[in-house]
Parts: structure tokens; C-alpha cells; sequence
């Protein structure tokens, strides 16, 4: 049973999609309801992985390795480990969120819940790829999708973002597939046979030309996804334009594609190469972290200010990602899940009084804490949990990656550190001008606050933001052995030394090397 | 009893929960009770807990783990119970209870007097997370959560936009204090490996040279001048008025702005290894002191006198720590949060009685309407001004002689000292004047009262304590001092000069600044306004520019919120959608404009493009797999 359980992961979504497919043509208002309840599967299959997941393990878990096509050493490879975990869990939560949140989808309902279940299974798949052939293949897949979501189902300029999106992960795309190739023949070349097994690959003997060469492919692929400065122009044009669902997702999971990708792929795979750049990325991590956060200031629109906000949240991880110590390594991992939650949660929000007024610029705006204050309420909440208020989940992550990156690259994690004081204005900015003073525009004075389906889609996210910002130990002690086995993995194969005060082995003495 | 301390914070974090989903529906006033008697309970687990530092003198204190948080960096849950804590804890929770009473009355008829509970009960449980922390992090997490309670209480009355701008400056201005006590955190735990005090304190020496803690002790001092309010942070805690007067006294007077002076007396070690941060934070004190005393001379508004006071008497607080004199600093920390206490609620209940009004110009002869007010005010006044044997008296001087026995540099600082309590003198007394003497200049329709018990009883309790708690710590019997002491055995803690002599004479010198100070106040403010208004405008340009606080707020608009936002809608719609994005959609339309002349292919729709694409790449991947096996 264990070792099918990933693959199961995989393939229900899209099952589900197919079951949701062939319901009949006249029975459309089944399709959300029933697209819903089947979103409940992966939850409960990765629940049971979760919970079931050997702590202190530092290896992949669950794993299944199903030969492909032998000629080009591809494989069906799946595992998970703590990097990955939050991430699966993460996606099987803010699936059936968005999905319960897409009630106001009446055109082609249909479509949209196949495209979400579709997107789904894409994502869980990238994370749970140990193959490099069989990650593109998820990586590409999850375009299709989240390309119709936001073209069909988006506002006016939908057909601009959607290419706009589709154009510069493709762009990315390119590189990383001539990468992944470019490993895979390498090996042909070292061993006699090609392989795109993740693990097989890391064995590679790089010269440091050919490390910098691949390890500029991948990141090029994954900076656009993350997305790093100045690479992200698709994502606020994107943002703006999806459905709440998309934009939930989006911001949620798929920008962790990213960030993920930087920590599984090119730390594993070009140690050396990622050593030599860590100025560099931490450079681009702390532009996105200020110049992300100065820009969102300023913004007329609601979304587009959460869309900067994730630019400079984002920047936290993959600061903390160049950081290459334990702290670093768990606060990049543990944000991943954080960032997805709480602006997750900003997009629901966003989304329920977009429902309402048919408008997200902020100065149509104001008093709204008097007519709604439920939604004030909520809102305010998942602000300050973004903001990175301690108690709450989004501190934890940021506050271990400052931690965590001032013992190795000090200058940097110093000026990030000023990200919270700009966390802070831009937030309580838009929530002084949209929810205080005296709702006096007639529009505002009739609005009616959430209804419980709404409160009932923030609960879990709010008791998610609340258990990870007092007990993250629920998902550090899931993530701390895969990340002292990535720490261990860059010490090995390059000069490079964990700085003073240097690794954690008395807090982490317990860790064996996980079995395969 | 210390297995049970984790109560002292869940009591009153279980009645804020309780109240938030519950207290609508109990209303008025039960909603007020159980807030009241949450943090009333924490006060009788404190108490409780701190009865063995009591009887044994010298008890050690011990860390209770609660559960893990961040092990990474040894932040843990975990509540250090010392002498020290359990002095904070009394403060909090009793004057915190005192302070629940008295809004009972005074949040009558607010359509959200169960929320007003919610956020104070909210407060209490995050100041006990400040104070009782066992790790920098756990600290820091009461820190930002008093911000928030702080934020949400300022902003209570959200729909007036001056609270809601108030709220969010006050946090905001916080966080840029933050900023450095993060930065200062993240030295702490680069050099010691953990952020838990265990593993810090008593590594200092061996640790920390002189150069990083002093850099460390200056870090937090950026932090501190944030929650406590000085120079040049302080411009947020005036603003803050706009909340409801019980949060002036509780927050804004007697607990969290004393955060900052808590902060550098936990962290005594890194100071004392870094004794020029120390004096930086002397220095800081002594300025913010004089600075916000002067500009207390000429405000108007009640609570603004107050509020500058506040700022003022945080920088006592801020000289005595800075110099090594952390038992001096955390006794007026106390006799402040009593007697502050005292006038904040006090002119909450003026305010009160005359119908909202805040102007003191409108006041006058309020005593005979309102004397348990009047005399309970009058009382803290003697107090501030260092009339003894009131409390004030003893904590101020014990700080002034403490700058005195310093030398150097201390001298400087005991008559900066000196020169602002006389001015506190004149300010305070010249409020009490123009409040509740001379004839009433109340607007029409005003009638004052005295305010109904809920208001009055706390004000005669924290009276009694006014008059009382300097007897805790005289020279003749140094009660306080030996009950902090084994909190501060790492440290040598500084002390006033020695000796009777020295004590009478200096006792001498203070107290006669603040009669002089009282003296001047009461010759020009006790007679007819025109005299005190001729008075006034003999200072001309000065007074002014007292009244006006010196303009910093302008100033820092002009310099900093005006270029910043400017800055800002620079980089969002000149470079980011001008410049970046606009190279991106140059580039598109560049490729576009190739691609008309291949327009055959452009059938326009995207699904073409997608398998174009991977029909391109299929080929470059089947080239270089044949390719690469070939070579």
C-alpha cells in the first residue's frame, strides 16, 4: 500500500477530473458540488501521509520507482521528504478552499472544476518527482491548465495576463528541459546510460563550467516562477486578472514550484555552483523582499498589492534558501507553507468583496469595518499573520530565515530585515483606507457581511495560521532532517562551511540517514 | 506554584477568547466583569508564585517549558519566573485590574464594550508573554503582540479617521524600532548559537567582546526607544491618545511603554559588558526626558500633558537603566505606573464628566464638582513633582542620585535630570490648576459630575498606592532592592551615593526643584485666566513651539513619509510598469512584429503556440539524446 500511495496522489485528481467530466451536459450545477467533495481524497490520502510520515528521517519516504522508458533512463520516481511534505499538504488544502470558493462560476462550471482538479494533480506531481524528465513533464503540465483558468475565467484584459504568464514560463521552460537533457546525457556519458533519476544524477562528476552552465538553466526557470526581480512582471498582471480560485492557487502553490525547485534541484545538483552564487541570489532575494514591498505601497489595486506582497514574501524563502544554514534551510521550507496559507487567505478575501462591489481598487472603498466587520475582522487577521505577526504562522518562517542568514551573509539578512517595516505599511495602509473611518459612498453602506460558506472557507485557514505560528513544530520536526541532509549534502561536495554558530547537532542528534 | 505560572498568561488569553465569541451576548457589564476577573485571577497565581522570592530571601528563579516552538534557534515556549518577572507580572496585572474596573464605567453604553474587553484582556496576556519570555524570541513575541493590542485599542473608535491614522502610526513606528531589536537579535544569536536567556546571559563574558555587545546593546536600544517612546521614535505615543483613556493609562502609561526599560534591565549582562550602550541609553533618556517635558509646558489638551509626561518620565526610566541602576529604574517603573495610572484615569473621569471635553481652556473649578477626582489627581501630582513622602519622591531621586554617584558624564545627566523635574513640577501643577481651580470656562450645556463608583474606587486605590509604594524602597528599608537583587546577580548594579549626608543633600536639591517648579505654576495658574494667558504669550515664539512639539511631525513628513511615498509611486508606475514591464512588452511586440511576416502560422490561437512548443522541444530533446548517445 505505501508505496502506491504517491502515485494514488497523483491520479485521483485527475480521475476526479475525468468522473467530473462525464457527468451529464444538463446537470451542470453538479460539477462544483461534486468536483468538491472528490478534492476531499488527496486531502485525506496526504493527511494520512503526513501523519504517518517518519519524523526525523532525513531520506525520501513513500517512495515508488516504476521503470518508464528504459532507453532514455526515464522513470515514473516518486517520493517525499520535509521539503516536499508541507508543500502536498499545502496543495490538497487550497484546492477544495478555491473549489468552494468558485461559486460565483456559472460559465462552462464544468471546465473550470476539471482545469482546477487537472492543476492539482500537476502540482502534487511536481513535488513528488524524483525523476528530472518526469518534474518537467508535471512542471509543463501545471501551464495548461492555470493558462485556461486565467484566460476563460479572468476579467477584461484575462487573454493579455494569460499569455503574458504562459509566455514567460515557457521561456523559462526552455532552459530548464535543455538542462535536464543536458544532465541526463552527461550521465550517458559518465556511466554508460542515461538516467533522469534525481538521485543517480547528483553522483555526476560536473566540471565547475558545466555546473554554472545548468545551474544558471534551472534557475532561470525557477527565478521566473518564484517569481525573482526582475522577472516578475507576469505575476501582478496575472493576479489581477484570475479568478479568486487561480489567483488562491497561484500565489498559494505554484509559485513554489520555484522556490522549491532552487532547493531540491540546483542545491542537490550544483552545490559548488550555488555556493559560488549566493551573493548573487541573495542580491535578487533581497530586491524582491524591498522592492517588492515599496512598490505594493502604492498600489491603487487591492490585488495587485497582495501580488507585490508575494513578490517580497517570496524573497524571504529564497533568501533563505542562499542562506545554507539549518535556520535558513527551515524558515525557506516552513514559509513555503506560511506564504501559501496567509496569501491564500488574501486572495479569498480579496475575491468575496470583489463578489460584492465589482471593484478592487482601494479607493472605492472605506468604512467597510462598520458594515462588514466580520470580513474586517478576518481580514485583519490574515494581514497581521502576513505582516508576520509572532503567534502567527507567517513570523516563523521569516524570522528563522533572518536568523538563519545573518550567520553566513549578515549585510544581507539586514536589509531584508527592513522588509518588515514595509510589510507593515503597506498592509495597515490599505486596511486604514478600506475598512476604517465612515462608510459615506452609498455603495458601501449596503454591503452585507460573509456568509458562513464564506467564514467557513477562512476557518481552516485561520486555525492553520494560528497552530503553525505557536506549534510549527507539527511541520519543523517533519522538515529538519531532509533539511540537515541538504545542508550536509552542499558541506560534502563543496569547501563551503556552515559559518559560527555552525550546525545544529545537538538539537538534531537524534537524525539517521533515511532508508531508500 | 511555578508549575502552575503558564495561568498567569492563559487566564487572561482564555477570557479574551471567551469574550471574543461570547461576550455580545453577555453584554453589559458581565462581559466587563469576566475580563475583570480573568486578569484578577493572574494577579492571585502572580502573587501566589511569587511568595517563595518573598519569604526566602535570595530564591532563584526557574524556567518553565511550556512546548517548542522554534528548537532551531532555542526559542522555545518557556516562562522564566524571577524575582523580577514576578514584580512585572504584580504591576501588569494589578494595576491592569484596577484599570478593568474603572472601564467598566467608563466604556458605558460603547456599542462594542464586550470588544473594548476582548483586546484589554488580549493586552494583559501579551504583556505577560513580554515579561515572563524565557528567549529573546518569546520576548519579542510579546513585543509585536502588545503592538498589535496597542494598534487595535488606539484604533478602538476606527470610524474616526484621526484613531485609525494614530493606530497605524503607532505600530508602524514600532516596527522601525523592531527593526533594530531583530537586527540585535540576530547578533545575539550568531555569537551564542541559541536566543534562550539560559544559554546567553551567563556566557556573556566569555562570549561577547566589548565591541558586539555594545553593538547589541545599541541595537536594542532602537528597539527600546520604539515601545518606550524616545527620541527620535517617541512621536507615535502623543498620537495614541486617540484611544479610549483607560488605554492611555494601562498601555500607553503604566505597562507597555516601560517595555523598553524592561528590556535593557533583562538584558543587564550585554549592557554591562557593553558599558557605552549603556550610556548611549542614559544619554537618550536624559534628552527624551527634558525634550518631552518642555514641550508638556504648553499643551492644552489633557491627555496630551500626560502623554509627554509619559515620554518624559520613561526617560527617568531610561537614565537609571542606562547607568547600570536597574532597581532604580524598575521602582519608578512601578511608583510611574501607579501614579500615571492614576492621572491618565483621573482625566479620563474629567473627560468624562464634561462630556468629552479635552481642552483644558474649558475646564476650571472642576474640584467642587468632581472632588474624589480632584483630590486623587492632586495627590499624583505631589507624587510626580517629587514632593516626599509620596512615591515619586523616592524613585526619582534614587535615579538622580544614581546619575550623581556615576560621575562625569552622570553629572550632566543628574542636572539635565534636575532641570526637567522642575519643569514636571510646573506642567503638572499648572494642569491641576487650570483643571479643577479658578472659574469654570466650561462650554454651554456642560454640567459637570462625579464619576459613578466603578471609576472613583480605582482611582482611590491607586491613591493609596501613590502615597504608599515609595515606603517599598526607601534608604531606611530596602525592601525592592533585596527582592530583585537574585535577578540581577550577573551584574553589579549601580546605586545613589552612600551615606546620609549625601542622600539629605541631594534629596535637598530635588526636592527643592520641585517645589519651585510647583511654586511658579501655582502663583500664575492659580489666579484669573488673563493673567496666565499674559503669562503664556511672554514666552512667544517658545511657547509656540512648545505647543506645536517642536514640529517634528512635520518635519518628519517633509523628510521622510513624503519623499518615501514619492519614492514608492516612483518605483511602482515609472520603473516596474514603465520601465520593466514595458521592456517586456517591447520585447513581445518586437517578436510579434517577426512574426507577421510568418503569418501563416498565426492562427491566433494559443493551443497552437503550446504544441508548437512542445513539438519544438520533443525535437531538441530527441536531438540531443541521439546526439549525446552518439558522442
Amino acid at each position: 500500500m505505501g508505496d502506491t500511495m504517491l502515485t494514488a496522489l497523483i491520479l485521483v485528481p485527475v480521475v476526479a477530473a475525468v468522473i467530473v467530466m462525464l457527468l451529464p451536459a444538463n446537470r451542470k450545477e453538479l460539477a462544483l458540488p461534486v468536483g468538491f467533495g472528490l478534492s476531499f481524497i488527496p486531502l485525506a490520502i496526504a493527511g494520512y501521509l503526513f501523519f504517518h510520515f517518519e519524523t526525523g528521517v532525513a531520506g525520501y519516504q513513500y517512495t515508488q520507482k516504476a521503470v518508464w522508458y528504459e532507453a532514455w533512463g526515464i522513470s515514473w520516481n516518486l517520493g517525499v521528504d520535509g521539503i516536499s511534505l508541507g508543500l502536498v499538504a499545502l496543495s490538497v488544502i487550497l484546492v477544495p478552499i478555491a473549489l468552494a470558493a468558485s461559486t460565483n462560476i456559472t460559465d462552462r462550471t464544468k471546465e473550470f472544476v476539471v482545469f482546477t482538479l487537472l492543476l492539482e494533480a500537476g502540482l502534487i506531481g511536481s513535488f513528488l518527482a524524483l525523476d528530472l524528465f518526469l518534474f518537467f513533464v508535471f512542471f509543463e503540465a501545471v501551464l495548461v491548465p492555470m493558462y485556461f483558468i486565467i484566460g476563460i475565467w479572468g476579467s477584461e484584459r484575462r487573454i493579455y495576463a494569460a499569455l503574458k504568464f504562459f509566455i514567460f514560463t515557457a521561456f523559462g521552460s526552455a532552459f530548464l528541459l535543455a538542462s535536464i537533457v543536458a544532465l541526463s546525457v552527461l550521465h550517458n556519458q559518465q556511466f554508460g546510460a542515461p538516467s533522469f533519476d534525481l538521485r543517480d544524477l547528483m553522483s555526476l562528476d560536473l566540471s565547475l563550467s558545466q555546473s554554472r552552465w545548468l545551474f544558471a538553466g534551472f534557475g532561470i526557470a525557477f527565478a521566473i516562477k518564484v517569481p525573482v526581480f526582475p522577472l516578475h512582471t507576469w505575476l501582478p498582471d496575472a493576479h489581477v486578472q484570475a479568478p479568486t480560485a487561480g489567483s488562491v492557487l497561484l500565489a498559494g502553490v505554484m509559485l513554489k514550484l520555484g522556490t522549491y525547485g532552487l532547493l531540491r534541484f540546483n542545491l542537490n545538483l550544483f552545490p559548488q555552483a550555488a555556493v559560488d552564487a549566493v551573493p548573487i541570489i541573495a542580491t535578487l532575494a533581497v530586491i524582491g523582499i524591498i522592492y517588492g514591498a515599496i512598490v505594493a505601497i502604492v498600489q491603487p489595486d487591492l490585488k495587485k498589492l497582495v501580488a507585490y506582497s508575494s513578490v517580497s514574501h517570496l524573497g524571504f524563502i529564497v533568501l533563505g534558501t542562499a542562506a545554507l544554514t539549518s535556520a535558513g534551510f527551515q524558515g525557506a521550507v516552513i514559509q513555503n507553507v506560511n506564504h501559501g496559507l496567509t496569501t491564500g487567505a488574501l486572495f479569498l478575501l480579496v475575491g468575496m468583496i470583489y463578489e460584492r462591489r465589482h471593484t478592487k481598487q482601494i479607493a472605492d472603498f472605506g468604512g467597510l469595518a462598520k458594515v462588514m466587520p466580520i470580513f474586517a475582522g478576518l481580514f485583519l487577521f490574515t494581514a497581521f499573520a502576513s505582516i508576520g505577526l509572532p503567534g502567527l504562522n507567517g513570523f516563523v518562517g521569516e524570522f528563522l530565515v533572518l536568523i538563519g542568514s545573518y550567520s553566513s551573509i549578515p549585510g544581507f539578512a539586514a536589509v531584508a530585515a527592513f522588509g518588515v517595516i514595509l510589510a507593515a505599511i503597506y498592509l495597515l495602509w490599505a486596511y486604514e483606507r478600506v475598512f476604517t473611518g465612515v462608510p459615506d459612498k452609498p455603495e458601501n453602506q449596503k454591503l452585507v457581511d460573509l456568509t458562513p460558506r464564506e467564514i467557513g472557507l477562512m476557518v481552516p485557514l485561520v486555525v492553520l495560521m494560528i497552530v503553525l505560528g505557536l506549534y510549527p513544530k507539527i511541520l519543523l520536526d517533519r522538515t529538519a532532517a531532509s533539511t540537515e541532509a541538504l545542508l550536509d549534502r552542499v558541506e560534502q561536495a563543496t569547501t563551503y562551511e556552515v559559518p559560527e554558530p555552525g550546525r545544529l547537532a545537538d538539537v538534531f542528534a537524534g537524525i539517521t540517514e533515511g532508508d531508500e | 506554584m511555578t508549575d502552575a505560572i503558564w495561568l498567569v498568561i492563559a487566564l487572561p488569553l482564555a477570557g479574551a477568547v471567551f469574550l471574543h465569541f461570547f461576550g455580545r451576548r453577555l453584554g453589559e457589564p458581565l462581559a466587563g466583569i469576566i475580563g475583570t476577573l480573568s486578569v484578577a485571577a493572574s494577579f492571585a497565581v502572580g502573587f501566589a508564585a511569587a511568595l517563595p522570592f518573598i519569604v526566602e530571601e535570595g530564591a532563584h528563579g526557574e524556567t518553565v517549558m511550556l512546548w517548542e516552538w522554534m528548537p532551531a534557534i532555542g526559542a522555545n515556549l518557556e516562562i522564566a519566573w524571577d524575582s523580577l518577572a514576578a514584580v512585572m507580572t504584580l504591576i501588569i496585572t494589578g494595576v491592569g485590574t484596577l484599570i478593568h474596573v474603572f472601564s467598566i464605567g467608563y466604556m458605558h453604553g460603547d456599542e462594542r464594550f464586550a470588544r473594548f474587553f476582548t483586546y484589554l484582556n488580549l493586552f494583559i496576556a501579551s504583556m505577560l508573554t513580554l515579561v515572563l519570555g524565557g528567549n529573546f524570541a518569546m520576548v519579542f513575541m510579546g513585543w509585536e503582540l502588545v503592538g498589535l493590542c496597542s494598534y487595535l485599542l488606539i484604533s478602538f473608535w476606527y470610524t474616526k479617521p484621526s484613531a485609525a491614522a494614530a493606530g497605524k502610526k503607532a505600530f508602524i513606528v514600532n516596527r522601525i524600532g523592531d527593526f533594530g531589536f531583530m537586527i540585535g537579535l540576530m547578533l545575539v544569536f550568531t555569537n551564542f548559537g541559541t536566543l534562550a536567556f539560559d544559554g546567553v546571559f551567563e556566557r556573556v563574558p566569555e562570549i561577547l567582546d566589548e565591541g558586539t555587545a555594545t553593538a547589541i546593546g545599541l541595537l536594542f536600544l532602537v528597539g527600546a526607544a520604539g515601545k518606550s517612546a524616545q527620541i527620535p521614535l517617541y512621536v507615535w505615543l502623543p498620537d495614541a491618545m486617540e484611544g479610549p483613556t483607560p488605554v492611555s493609562a494601562l498601555i500607553h502609561a503604566a505597562t507597555m511603554v516601560t517595555a523598553g526599560v524592561y528590556l535593557v534591565a533583562r538584558t543587564a549582562p550585554i549592557f554591562e559588558a557593553g558599558p557605552n550602550a549603556g550610556l548611549v541609553v542614559a544619554i537618550v533618556g536624559a534628552l527624551t526626558a527634558l525634550w518631552a517635558a518642555s514641550i508638556a509646558i504648553a499643551q492644552s489638551d489633557i491627555k496630551k500633558v500626560l502623554a509627554y509626561s509619559t515620554v518624559s518620565q520613561l526617560g527617568y526610566m531610561f537614565i537609571a537603566v542606562g547607568l547600570g541602576g536597574y532597581i532604580a529604574g524598575i521602582f519608578h517603573l512601578m511608583t510611574h505606573a501607579f501614579f500615571k495610572a492614576l492621572l491618565f484615569l483621573g482625566s479620563g473621569s474629567v473627560i468624562h464628566g464634561m462630556h468629552d471635553e479635552q481642552d483644558m481652556n474649558k475646564m476650571g473649578g472642576l474640584l467642587k464638582k468632581m472632588p474624589v477626582t480632584g483630590i486623587t489627581m492632586g495627590v499624583a501630582t505631589l507624587a510626580i513633582a517629587g514632593i516626599p513622602p509620596l512615591a515619586g519622591f523616592w524613585s526619582k531621586d534614587e535615579i538622580l542620585g544614581v546619575a550623581f554617584e556615576y560621575g562625569g558624564v552622570g553629572i550632566v545627566l543628574w542636572v539635565i535630570g534636575l532641570v526637567t523635574a522642575l519643569i514636571t513640577a510646573f506642567y503638572m501643577t499648572r494642569q491641576w490648576f487650570m483643571v479643577f481651580t479658578g472659574e469654570p470656562r466650561w462650554d454651554k450645556g456642560v454640567e459637570p459630575h462625579e464619576s459613578p463608583r466603578s471609576m472613583t474606587v480605582p482611582l482611590v486605590v491607586l491613591a493609596v498606592l501613590t502615597v504608599g509604594a515609595g515606603f517599598l524602597n526607601t534608604p531606611f528599608r530596602l525592601t525592592l532592592e533585596h527582592f530583585l537583587e537574585p535577578s540581577f546577580e550577573l551584574v553589579k548594579v549601580a546605586h545613589p551615593p552612600e551615606g546620609w549626608g549625601m542622600f539629605a543633600l541631594l534629596a535637598a536639591i530635588s526636592v527643592g526643584a520641585g517645589f519651585a517648579g510647583m511654586a511658579m505654576a501655582g502663583f500664575v495658574y492659580s489666579r484669573p485666566r488673563e493673567i496666565w494667558e499674559r503669562f503664556q504669550q511672554g514666552f512667544g515664539r517658545l511657547w509656540e513651539a512648545w505647543a506645536a512639539a517642536y514640529r517634528v511631525d512635520d518635519i518628519y513628513g517633509a523628510t521622510l513619509v513624503t519623499p518615501g511615498r514619492k519614492l514608492s509611486e516612483r518605483l511602482a508606475f515609472t520603473f516596474d510598469a514603465g520601465g520593466i514591464d514595458g521592456l517586456v512588452n517591447g520585447v513581445g511586440r518586437a517578436v510579434r512584429s517577426v512574426g507577421t511576416r510568418t503569418r501563416v502560422l498565426q492562427t491566433g490561437l494559443v493551443r497552437n503556440y503550446g504544441v508548437g512548443f512542445v513539438a519544438g522541444l520533443l525535437a531538441v530533446v530527441i536531438w540531443l539524446v541521439v546526439a549525446g548517445g552518439g558522442v
